[in-house]
């Protein structure tokens, strides 16, 4: 009994040694299902844009960097209940999500548009090449009128708790039937086996999956850009406070505010952005 | 948070027709390959080994995955009418599910079965009454008082089980409690409602299970 009581106690004491080992580093939680902008090699390891750029932005700001997986579901959650420090995972900076975390300043930027597959009778809508919902305006207004038309009644997916979801959900475009999936690559196999009409996501999440899969995936439509779409992507970070913690995730903030001007002054983010999305998406 | 409540339950309408119509093509199912496992036949016998066996040997998760998003893969399928049905993530659903209780009911039913005393069958013979009506008279009614217990764990089971077809874009309770979380970050009260209303079903469920055990007894 005593030789299991030792044995319990042991493995208790380096269960808290592990956790105390890593106090002092940063926790980055990404998604890693999301390419560019985060994904998985063939043998589970994390790769694409942002765990490389985190891997920069920690080595200028000389922390030692741990990088963990979360759902996308529970990103939030998961960074409020201390799971990890900061999220580095395509996520854009929207005033919906400042009411509960914070964000650092941008640090990509890419645009959102719908996809359809090849031969679809949602081809060749007649709408503007991209739209910012931030300006409005009357070319604006007539392509979302455009929009309202061709996709009543369609089925249009999306990623769950995206500014994509978001916007079909606002009903700037009417009421489409929107389908929600836990993760992109979901959204892509049932674009291409026909379940969707649609699916809005971004861009490069398309043309990634068309390039990789070799499936005849389409972009339709305008672009889109600001009102729900959010003021590009930044770090997401929890909300500093007064006590040790709070004071510790200001600083943070800061830190990693500083880290990106220094980053984008170097020329580091637009590199990345080429070498992963094939233009410069840095911001 | 309180706002949250009326989503939940209008999701929760959802759960018990998945759960209704899973249960309801499960039983027949159930029975039919209940009836194969007892044949003589070597080849149906093993048939219908093999379909339990492979229902009740893989995670349901992947079940549904390989009809939702496997089948969906296969070409040849969306020209075909099937896909009418394969199409819609919620026959995808039902389909998966009825083929998962489906399995565990035929083990239900065909130990229940086999536990009839010979005794009984053979009071039936001694009065000539046809192997038939044997069958649907007397094996049928007893076998499925001997199984209520089980069965009844079989549907608290199954309705378990219907949290999973969130997972192919159903807004279940589950699908709808993950939808609240995505827009209110708060996923432990939200998940306590949940949970609380999928706790209230099983105990529904359980005292029907009881009450129907107490009501056509036990004796057999």
């Amino acid at each position: 009994m005593n030789k299991f009581k030792t044995l319990g106690l042991g493995i208790l004491i380096s269960f808290f040694l592990t956790i105390s080992s890593n106090a002092d580093s940063i926790r980055i939680g990404t998604e890693g299902a999301y390419p560019p902008w985060n994904s998985k090699d063939a043998s589970g390891n994390l790769i694409g844009f942002e765990v490389e750029l985190a891997n920069e932005l920690c080595k200028i700001m000389k922390a030692e960097c741990t990088i963990v997986e979360q759902d996308w579901d529970g990103m939030i959650p998961a960074l409020l209940m201390r799971k990890f420090d900061a999220i580095m995972a395509g996520m854009s900076i929207t005033a919906e999500r400042q009411k509960t975390i914070t964000f650092s300043q941008g640090y990509a930027d890419e645009v959102a548009s719908l996809a359809v597959m090849k031969g679809s009778n949602l081809e060749g809508m007649d709408t503007p090449e991209g739209i910012n919902l931030s300006l409005g305006g009357s070319d604006v207004k007539k392509a979302l009128k455009t929009l309202t038309g061709v996709l009543a009644g369609k089925t249009v997916c999306v990623q769950t708790a995206t500014i994509h979801q978001n916007f079909l959900d606002s009903g700037d475009v009417g009421s489409v039937n929107v389908r929600t999936y836990k993760t992109q690559d979901e959204v892509n196999l049932d674009l291409a086996s026909g379940r969707c009409d649609a699916a809005l996501a971004a861009a490069v999440a398309f043309t990634d999956y068309a390039d990789k899969s070799g499936k005849p995936v389409v972009l339709v439509g305008p672009t889109f850009s600001g009102g729900a779409f959010g003021n590009g992507v930044g770090v997401g970070i929890r909300q500093g406070g007064d006590d040790a913690i709070g004071k510790r995730d200001a600083k943070l903030l800061k830190d990693f505010n500083k880290a990106i001007d220094k980053a984008r002054k170097q020329g580091i983010i637009s590199k990345l952005a080429i070498k992963h999305f094939g233009f410069d998406a840095s911001m | 948070m309180i706002g949250s409540f009326p989503k939940l339950l209008s999701a929760t309408v959802i759960t018990l027709k998945l759960l209704s119509l899973s249960l309801f093509f499960g039983l027949f199912i159930g029975l039919l390959f209940a009836i194969l496992r007892m044949s003589k036949n070597p080849i149906i016998n093993k048939f219908a080994y093999g379909y339990s066996y492979v229902f009740r040997g893989t995670p349901l998760l992947v079940q549904i995955f390989i009809i939702y998003f496997g089948l969906g893969q296969i070409e040849y399928l969306r020209s075909t009418f099937l896909w009418v049905i394969l199409k819609e993530p919620y026959w995808c659903a039902v389909i998966a599910f009825a083929l998962n209780t489906g399995a565990y009911t035929s083990e239900i039913l065909r130990s229940a079965f086999q536990t009839i005393k010979p005794g009984l069958i053979e009071a039936g013979k001694s009065l000539g009454i046809p192997n038939k009506v044997i069958f649907y008279k007397i094996q049928i009614p007893i076998a499925i008082k001997q199984s209520l217990p089980a069965y009844g764990n079989e549907i608290i089971l199954m309705l378990k089980g219907t949290s999973l077809a969130s997972t192919v874009t159903l807004m279940d309770l589950t699908g709808v409690a993950k939808y609240i979380i995505s827009t209110t970050f708060k996923p432990i009260e939200v998940f306590i409602v949940a949970g609380g209303i999928y706790l209230f079903m099983t105990f529904c469920v359980h005292n029907f299970i009881k009450f129907l055990e107490k009501k056509y007894g036990f004796q057999t």
